[in-house]
C-alpha cells in the first residue's frame, strides 16, 4: 500500500519534471514546443464548451425536478436482490452523467455511513473504478463533430453496468456484507 | 442515443417539476448548471493547457513513441484498423497510461488528441469509426490502478485504511472494461449486419 501511495502522491510531479528534462536533453526547444501545445488546449477547450453546458443542465433539471428520487425509487425492488443497497442507487444513476455529481454524492456517502461501512466502501469502489460515460462520449465524440455514435453508448453502459454488480460483489466479498 | 438521452432528462425533468407543482426549480437549475458548466469547462481549460504543452515536448522529444512502442503489443489488436506507427496510437497510449495512474483530468486532454487523430482515418466523418468506439470503451472503462482521488476522498472521511479499497477497484475496472470490450465486438458485428450490407 506504502508503494501505491508513494506513487499516486510522485506521478504527477515526476511528469512535469521529467518530461522537460527530457526534452531539453534531447535538443528539443520545449518552452516554444510547450506554448505550441498549450495553445492547441485553448482553443479545445473553447470548442468543447457547448457539450459539457448541454449535459450540465439537462442532468442539473433532472436532478433538482426530483426524477432523478423518482427513478431511484422504481429501480428499487430490482436492484435489493443483487445485493446492492438502496442508498447506492442514485450513485449508479449519477456515475455515467456527471463526475462531478458522482465525486459529490460518494462524499456524502462516505460522511453519512462512514467510509469504513459497505455502503461507504461500495461508494468509494464504484467511483474509483468506473468512469462518467456520458460525459466521456459527448466530450470525445462532440470534439470532432461526431454525432452518430453507434454502439458505443450501449457498450459504455454494459461496462458501467457489470462494474456495478462486480463492485457490490468484490467489496462483499473482500470485506464482509452490509 | 444520445440526442433521447438528452431529451428525455430534460422533459422528463420538467413534467415531474411540473407535476409537483414547482416549476420554477427546473429554471434554477438549468441557469445553475449552466454557469457550472462554464467554470467546470475553464478549469479545464487550464489543465488542457498544461498537459497539451507538456505533451508537445513530449511528442517532439520522442518519449510518446517510446512509451507507444512499449504498450504497442497490448493495444495494437484492439485496433486493427489504425497503422502501428500513426499519431492516434501515441496519444491513445498516453490517455490510457494516465488513466492507470488515475489522472484522470491528465487524460482528458491525450483523449481528445487521440479523438482528433482517429478522425483524420474516419471516412465518413459524423459517424464514429470501430477504433473510436473501443477508445471510448477502454475510457468508460475506467481501468486504473491509483484511485488517487478516492483515497484522498476516504482519507478526509477518516477511514481507518483509506487505500484499502485499491484491490477492489482494480479487480472492478478490470471487469468493466473487459465486458465493454466484449459488449463493443459484440454489437460491432450486429451493426455492421445492419448498417453496411455486405457487397
Amino acid at each position: 500500500m506504502n508503494a501505491l501511495d508513494l506513487l499516486a502522491r510522485w506521478t504527477v510531479p515526476l511528469l512535469l519534471a521529467a518530461i522537460p528534462l527530457h526534452g531539453y536533453l534531447r535538443g528539443v526547444d520545449i518552452y516554444n514546443a510547450f506554448i505550441d501545445g498549450a495553445r492547441e488546449g485553448l482553443s479545445l477547450a473553447i470548442r468543447v464548451l457547448p457539450y459539457i453546458v448541454s449535459i450540465f443542465v439537462a442532468i442539473g433539471i433532472f436532478r433538482a425536478s426530483g426524477a432523478l428520487e423518482l427513478t431511484t425509487h422504481y429501480l428499487q425492488p430490482v436492484l435489493r436482490p443483487l445485493g446492492i443497497p438502496p442508498e447506492i442507487l442514485p450513485l449508479m444513476i449519477i456515475r455515467p452523467l456527471s463526475g462531478n455529481g458522482a465525486l459529490a454524492l460518494t462524499t456524502e456517502l462516505l460522511h453519512r455511513w462512514g467510509p469504513d461501512s459497505f455502503v461507504g466502501r461500495l461508494a468509494s469502489v464504484i467511483t474509483g473504478s468506473t468512469d462518467t460515460t456520458f460525459y466521456i462520449l459527448s466530450l470525445y465524440f462532440g470534439s470532432v463533430g461526431v454525432t452518430r455514435s453507434r454502439h458505443a453508448l450501449a457498450a459504455g453502459l454494459i461496462a458501467d453496468g457489470v462494474g456495478f454488480l462486480a463492485a457490490a460483489l468484490t467489496v462483499k466479498w473482500l470485506f464482509g456484507g452490509a | 442515443m444520445l440526442n433521447l438521452v438528452w431529451l428525455l432528462l430534460i422533459v422528463s425533468g420538467v413534467a415531474v417539476a411540473a407535476l409537483r407543482g414547482q416549476v420554477d426549480v427546473v429554471t434554477d437549475a438549468a441557469m445553475t448548471s449552466a454557469s457550472g458548466a462554464v467554470e467546470t469547462a475553464i478549469a479545464l481549460a487550464g489543465v488542457m493547457v498544461l498537459w497539451l504543452g507538456l505533451s508537445r515536448i513530449a511528442e517532439r522529444s520522442g518519449l510518446i513513441e517510446a512509451l507507444a512502442r512499449a504498450m504497442r503489443p497490448l493495444l495494437r489488436p484492439l485496433f486493427p484498423g489504425v497503422p502501428p506507427d500513426h499519431p492516434a496510437m501515441g496519444a491513445m497510449m498516453m490517455n490510457i497510461g494516465a488513466n492507470l495512474l488515475g489522472l484522470g483530468s491528465a487524460a482528458t486532454p491525450f483523449g481528445l488528441r487521440a479523438m482528433k487523430e482517429l478522425d483524420t482515418l474516419n471516412p465518413e466523418k459524423g459517424t464514429a469509426t470501430d477504433a473510436m468506439i473501443t477508445f471510448l470503451v477502454l475510457n468508460t472503462g475506467g481501468l486504473s490502478l491509483v484511485p488517487a482521488m478516492m483515497i484522498g476522498l476516504r482519507a478526509q472521511a477518516g477511514s481507518k485504511n483509506p487505500a484499502e479499497i485499491v484491490g477492489a477497484t482494480l479487480i472492478v475496472s478490470l471487469a468493466a472494461t473487459l465486458a465493454g470490450l466484449a459488449a463493443d465486438a459484440l454489437l460491432r458485428s450486429a451493426d455492421r449486419r445492419r448498417v453496411l450490407p455486405r457487397p
